[in-house]
Order: structure tokens, then C-alpha cells, then sequence
């Protein structure tokens, strides 16, 4: 059914859909929508039988989770940046146990300094949790997400992040095509767990694993997640068939057949991208665009095959290892090695910074003239920065960095309109 | 016709005369049906208290569910020694997660149990989580506390032996003044634990006024029976707190383990109580006061108490420390 809602509630509703049977929440922004809403359909009645559970926090709402999961219920929590560092240790818990947890990200920045709007720093510091992590470029995605998400991790016995940009997605109020309950039923079976906590069958579970079998307990990790690789390709087909839409999937190649530069990114920024694209091919130029849905397992061999025949790529990424670069581009490097293309890391949007079309137009021509450094950071105030290192070459205490640089910048809502 | 009522303790000994009871109201160990929810085998020092208090406490509480129970476990002695895996001593099904979030997996355990009871589920499992006190009363004092507020139907059982004896006896938050860890060392002015810190959690407990709380120890393993069952009648939050010596880390003798035990609840410097919705419902009373001196001596954490010249002034603080549990928890009964 068509309408127009809210991301939050959109997704919120789908996972309603998906039956699940303990939901964990604490709040977050921009994370909180879901879960609210979520609780009301289970205080009203709507969704039953389904525990709803008010944690202490995150890293209680994870290990609840743990525990229901490994009970044999489908679960579900939704969280943020700091949240989700909250709950680290148990994050990596949940996928060590295989639990098939499904969980929402609402991707927002890190601090310090604190900043509730829009990156990826808080999920991609998890790409190595052993996590399934897809990121929604729309709502409607979104949505479409969580539902296979359930199958997808439920199937391999391996918890799955969705992510969706905060506020940009969570918030935005859009159309979208909600299914019914009938459609999920029938794309999802109910769950049924690999191991469950069980007085007629007791195990034990989560005993010491020595050097003896870690690694391969470490290895069947991976290989159940490059068999996601070979499983979500089937299951996207599925869904077109039982929905009637195209969504999910490893990753989307837009005008890319004859592009000389393509630009590779994640989440909703890709509309952005999309349309620049459009405009410039308009206007002549060869480029095209790769949207990564499936960050991890990271489809090695589809973004190859994606890229291969491309002059230079710009990775575009909500993100920033420091220290290096790029996350998102040094898993592109990776899966280009040995072949001769330039790959330009470009660092844009942190911390809700507006990734603007007037910039991407200029960076893009840039890129095409090979007249961009192999790391920059889109639309950096350089001066800002000069003049905070200046000033830190000539004090010592020179006091806090960001309540100092805010102080030179003045009022900074009003630049960012 | 003369009448001899049934004594638990026999003239002299303490010993708890289990075969003077009639079968129903015997220790659950005392029948060869017994669960054996922490089967023998496991790697626990020889006279572990932790062991055998959890032996007692588990398969209480599987008699009080008919063997429908699922346990969680925190990080620590317990875990490590029940699951040297491919061995495992646990006859329950049972879950480790981490050291601080057992009494939210617990959580999380029982709303998967209440949902599927709502779906039709005939059977009616239960769930106990437990730890010792460092997951306890430290790292885990969190996710309990939240397991507390919310009323969850799960019985939490600390194993105090007052301080992380996995990690090599460090000091937690439960280890007593003047005790020696490894990193209250017995050196300096003032040797060992400091005063004036700690928390005794079962207090912490009756003030989240939780359906019930109560404390026990070793020495008496019939009373500890008593109170999982009864904690097991209770539906929402619960907590169970007792004292288990560690041979180990208290530098006492293996086969000194329920003696020590005993020790501390005969000083007052452990008060074994039951509360009920935060009042104080009873006290175990000590039977035969003693000095807190003959508690500390044995135990070569508190060495540094009785050198060549005793610390008479640290024992006097320790000994106040008893008398404020006596007369807070009413464990003399002046009516003798
Ligand atoms: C987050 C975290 N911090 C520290 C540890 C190390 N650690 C494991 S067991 C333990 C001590 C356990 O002490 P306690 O809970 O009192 O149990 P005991 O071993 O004394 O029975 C510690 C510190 C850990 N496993 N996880
Ligand atoms: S160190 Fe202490 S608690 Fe741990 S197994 Fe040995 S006696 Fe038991
Ligand atoms: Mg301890």
C-alpha cells in the first residue's frame, strides 16, 4: 500500500510486519522514532505476542537481545553512534554466539566532539564486528531491508545491522509502498534457530574456546559471511517476485556501462550523486555511479566487475579512518588491486555537513581532470584549521580545540544554510 | 510419651541432620535424583565455595522448576572452571555471554519465555542468572540494577568471594576492609583493603524493593535450599547473595571452607537475612557469638592483621563493622 510516512515509522512498521517477538530500546537520536513507534503497537495490542523492553542501556538493550535470541526469539533493537559504541563488547558478542539479531543503525556521527546529525562512523566502526551491514539509499529501501535482513540473518545464524541515514532517511517524511502482512509471511518463514536454550535439549553455549579451535571457529565466521554473498542475489530475486520491486542486493551501477570515472558511495547521498551524474552526462561527460548496498560481507568481486572498465574512481565516503584515508575506499583499493585505476578517496559529510550538488559538480570535473589529491576532504574549511594549528604552534594552552575553532566560526547554523 | 523435636543441629557438631528428616523435606542432595546441575569433573579448586554453593543453589532450583530452568552465566571462576569445553559440568542448558550483561541476557531470556508461553508453550521455564560478585557488584551493576527496576522474572545469584579470584584476587567492590588482594596489597601504613568503601549489594537490593532478596552462605546449605525455593515461588525480580569462601584467595585450608563460612555469619560480619518488597522479613540468627578475631585468623588475607604485634586497633574497627550488622540485621536474639 502506498503512502506517506515518516522513515522511522516506515520501518518500524515493516519490522512490526516481521512478527518479531522481543524488541529491546533505549533512546538515540536519530534512532528513537523506530523504536517509539514500535512500542506503541505493542502496548495497543497491535503487535502481539511481542515483548517490549525499556533497557538501561545499549549495552543492556544488546545483551537482552542475546539473551531472547538465544532463546529462540526473533529479535530486534535499533540504535546510533553512541549507542552503538555502548554496546560494543556485546555487539561482537551477538555475532560471536551467531545470533541472527536484527538491528537498525541510524548512522550519525561520533563524538567528541558530540554531534547527533548524519555519517558513517558509527556503523563502519563495527565493519570488522562480524555483523552483516547494509546501508538504504531510500526509505522504501529501508523498509525493504529489514524484512530480508531477518531472512538473510536468521538463514546464516548472523546478526544484521541496516543501516539508514539519521535524520536524512529516518526523518524525512517520503512515500513508500508498505507490504502486507501476507507478502511477509510469505518471504518470511518463522524462526527457526540453530541452537536455542532449551530444558529438553540443554547445551551449553558460550564456553572458553582455546588456540586449539579459535581460528576456525574465527574462519567459519567468515565463510558464513561470503556465503551471504552467494545467498542475497537469490533472495533479492525473491523479493521482486513476492513485492514487485527491485531492493537490496551487493551493489547497483547507475550510467556506468561506459563511464570513464565512476563514483562509488553509500546510503542517500547516492540521490545526490545521481542526479549531478545526470546532469553531467547531459552534458557529455562519462560518468556513472556505484551504490554499495552490502558493505559486509564487502562483494569484492561485484565491485570489480562493476569498476574494472573505469579511468579513475571516487570513492565518496561519510567516513574517515584517521590516519589513513578512507573506509569505504580502502575496501574499493582492495577490490581493484592490480588493476591501473586511480581511486580518489574523498571524505565528505561529516557530522551532517550537506553534501551539496554545487560541490559534487566540482569535485567530479576535478576528478575528471585527475586534479584531485588521492585523500580530500569535501568543502573543508581549510582556513578554520590553519588557524587553529597556528594557533597551537604559538600557545600551549591553547584549551579545547572545537569550543575554539566554533569561537572563530561564529554562529554556524547560519552557514550551513 | 516422650517427644524429641527434630534438631538441624546436633548437640556440639552444627552438623545439619538431613537423615532426621522425612524424605520430602530433605536436601535435594540427599536423593540419588538429584540433578546434578553442576555435574562433578569441573576444575574449581579443591574446596571451592563458589562450586558448591552453586551446586546446591542450581539444583534447588531445578527441583523447584521440575528441571524446566535455564541458567546464564557470568564471566569468572564459575564459568571458567564449569566449561573447560569439550567438557562441560553444566546439566542445564546454559549460556556465557559476558562478564557484566548476565542479568540482561537473563532478561532477555525471559521475554523470549513469556512470548512463547503466550504462543502456546505448555511448559513453564524458568531463568537464573548468576556470578560472581565482581560481575555483580561492579561491571554488572548496571544491567542489574535495570533487571531490578523493570521486575523481571529472573532469580540472580552472586557467589561472594569478596573479590575477581579468576583474574588472580584482585579486589572488587565486595572485598571486606583490611582484606589482602593483589592489588590492595598488605603493605604500607595501612596494610589491605581500605575502610570506608564498598558496597554490601543485597542492601542495594532491598532498596530496589524487589519481591525478594536474601543473603545465605556455605555453611548452612539447607537454609540456601530454603530460600531458592522460595525465590522460585516468587514471580519478577529476585536476588540471592551468598557468602563462599574461596580457598584460594582467602589463603584457608581446603576442608576449611564451611567452617570459614559459618565464621562469618557467627561473627555478624555476614548477616543472613530475607527481605520482602524492601522490608526485612527475617534474620537468620547467629546461634553462638564469637569474636570477629576467630574469623580473620585462619584466613592469611587478613595475616597481616596478627603479626608479631596484632593490629588490635583494625580488628576493633572490623569487630564494630559485626556489631553495626548485628544490631542492623537483629541477629542476636536477646530473648535467650
Ligand atoms: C569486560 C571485561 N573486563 C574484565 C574481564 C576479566 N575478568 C574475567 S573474570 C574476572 C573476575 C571475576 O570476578 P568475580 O565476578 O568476582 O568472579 P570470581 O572469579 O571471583 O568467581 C575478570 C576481571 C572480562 N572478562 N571482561
Ligand atoms: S580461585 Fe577461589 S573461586 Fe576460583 S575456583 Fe578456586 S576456590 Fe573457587
Ligand atoms: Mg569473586
Amino acid at each position: 500500500m502506498l503512502k506517506q510516512t515518516e522513515g522511522s515509522r516506515a520501518v518500524a512498521e515493516a519490522v512490526a510486519l516481521c512478527r518479531p517477538e522481543v524488541i529491546c530500546a533505549y533512546p538515540i537520536s536519530p534512532q528513537t522514532h523506530i523504536v517509539e513507534a514500535l512500542g506503541e503497537m505493542v502496548k495497543d495490542g497491535s503487535l502481539a505476542p511481542c515483548e517490549f523492553i525499556n533497557v538501561e542501556s545499549e549495552f543492556a538493550a544488546m545483551s537482552v537481545a542475546i539473551g531472547s535470541s538465544c532463546a529462540g526469539a526473533r529479535t530486534y533493537t535499533a540504535t546510533a553512534s553512541q549507542g552503538l559504541l555502548y554496546m560494543v563488547e556485546a555487539v561482537y558478542n551477538a555475532s560471536g554466539l551467531g545470533l541472527p539479531i536484527v538491528m537498525t543503525v541510524a548512522n550519525r556521527a561520533i563524538g567528541a566532539p558530540i554531534n547527533i546529525w548524519n555519517d558513517h562512523s558509527d556503523a563502519l566502526s563495527q565493519r570488522d564486528s562480524g555483523w552483516l551491514q547494509l546501508f538504504a539509499e531510500t526509505n522504501q529501501e529501508a523498509l525493504d531491508l529489514h524484512i530480508q535482513a531477518f531472512r538473510l540473518g536468521e538463514e546464516l545464524s548472523l546478526p544484521v545491522m541496516v543501516c539508514m541515514d539519521g535524520f536524512i532517511l529516518t526523518h524525512a517524511y517520503e512515500r513508500v509502498d508498505m507490504p502486507t502482512q501476507a507478502q511477509v509471511d510469505a518471504y518470511l518463514p518463522p524462526f527457526e534457530p540453530r541452537q536455542v536454550l532449551d530444558p529438553a535439549e540443554p547445551v551449553s553455549i558460550g564456553a572458553m574456546v582455546g588456540p586449539e579451535a579459535f581460528m576456525e571457529v574465527r574462519y567459519l565466521a567468515h565463510a558464513k559471511q561470503m556465503e551471504a554473498l552467494k545467498l542475497i542475489p537469490g533472495y533479492a530475486n525473491e523479493f521482486r517476485e513476492i513485492f514487485g520491486r527491485d531492493s537490496g542486493g551487493l551493489c547497483h551501477t547507475y550510467r556506468a556501462d561506459d563511464a570513464e570515472t565512476i563514483v562509488v558511495a553509500m546510503g542517500s547521498v547516492l540521490g545526490t550523486i545521481k542526479d549531478t551524474v545526470d546532469q553531467m552526462r547531459d552534458a557529455g561527460h562519462k560518468i556513472g555511479v556505484l551504490g554499495i548496498t552490502l558493505f559486509r560481507p564487502f562483494p569484492i568481486q561485484q565491485v570489480r566487475d562493476a569498476l574494472h572498465n573505469a579511468k579513475r574512481v571516487v570513492v565518496l565516503e561519510k567516513s574517515l579512518a584517521v590516519g589513513l584515508g578512507g573506509i569505504l575506499a580502502t575496501n574499493v583499493r582492495m577490490a581493484l588491486s592490480a588493476l591501473p585505476i586511480d581511486v580518489y578517496t574523498v571524505v565528505a559529510g561529516l557530522g551532517g555537513r550537506p553534501i551539496t550538488r554545487r560541490s559534487l559538480h566540482a569535485l567530479f570535473r576535478k576528478a575528471e581532470q585527475d586534479e584531485i589529491d588521492a585523500v580530500s576532504f569535501l568543502d573543508l574549511n581549510r582556513d578554520a584549521v590553519d588557524k587553529q594549528l597556528a594557533r597551537e604552534r604559538a600557545h600551549r594552552r591553547t584549551g579545547p580545540a572545537a569550543e575554539a575553532m566554533l569561537r572563530d566560526l561564529g554562529v554556524v547554523a547560519a552557514k550551513l544554510a | 510419651m516422650s517427644f524429641q523435636p527434630v534438631k538441624f543441629y546436633q548437640t556440639g557438631t552444627f552438623t545439619v541432620g538431613n537423615r532426621l528428616l522425612p524424605a520430602e523435606e530433605r536436601s535435594v542432595q540427599a536423593s540419588a535424583k538429584r540433578f546434578n546441575s553442576l555435574n562433578s569433573g569441573h576444575r574449581a579448586c579443591q574446596g571451592c565455595g563458589e562450586a558448591l554453593g552453586a551446586r546446591y543453589a542450581i539444583d534447588a532450583a531445578m527441583e523447584a522448576t521440575h528441571g524446566q530452568l535455564i541458567c546464564a552465566n557470568a564471566t569468572g571462576c564459575l564459568e571458567v572452571f564449569s566449561t573447560p569445553y569439550p567438557e562441560t559440568s553444566w546439566q542445564v542448558p546454559w549460556i556465557h555471554s559476558l562478564f557484566g550483561n548476565t542479568a540482561a541476557v537473563a532478561t532477555g531470556i525471559a521475554a523470549a519465555l513469556k512470548v512463547k508461553r503466550l504462543k502456546g508453550a505448555d511448559r513453564d521455564v524458568r531463568v537464573v542468572a548468576q556470578g560472581g560478585d565482581g560481575g555483580t557488584t561492579d561491571i554488572g551493576f548496571g544491567c542489574l540494577s535495570g533487571m531490578f527496576e523493570r521486575n523481571d522474572d529472573v532469580l540472580y545469584i552472586c557467589y561472594d568471594n569478596g573479590g575477581y579470584m579468576n583474574t588472580g584476587i584482585q579486589r572488587s567492590s565486595a572485598t571486606p576492609p583490611a582484606a589482602r588482594t593483589a592489588t590492595t596489597m598488605a603493605v604500607g601504613p595501612e596494610p589491605g583493603n581500605v575502610f570506608g568503601q564498598g558496597k554490601f549489594l543485597p542492601a542495594i537490593a532491598v532498596a530496589h524493593e524487589i519481591p525478594y532478596v536474601a543473603t545465605a552462605t556455605v555453611a548452612d546449605l539447607r537454609d540456601l535450599e530454603g530460600k531458592v525455593r522460595r525465590a522460585m515461588e516468587i514471580r519478577g525480580a529476585r536476588y540471592i547473595h551468598i557468602l563462599v569462601p574461596c580457598p584460594l584467595g582467602w589463603g584457608t585450608a581446603s576442608h576449611e571452607t564451611i567452617q570459614i563460612a559459618r565464621l562469618a555469619k557467627e561473627t555478624g560480619l555476614f548477616p543472613v537475612f530475607e527481605a520482602e518488597h524492601g522490608e526485612l522479613t527475617s534474620s537468620l540468627k547467629i546461634r553462638k557469638q564469637v569474636p570477629v578475631e576467630e574469623y580473620l585468623r585462619p584466613q592469611k588475607r587478613y595475616a597481616h592483621l596478627f603479626g608479631k604485634q596484632p593490629k588490635v586497633d583494625v580488628i576493633a574497627r572490623l569487630q564494630a563493622l559485626a556489631d553495626r550488622n548485628i544490631r542492623r540485621y537483629g541477629l542476636l536474639d536477646f530473648d535467650q
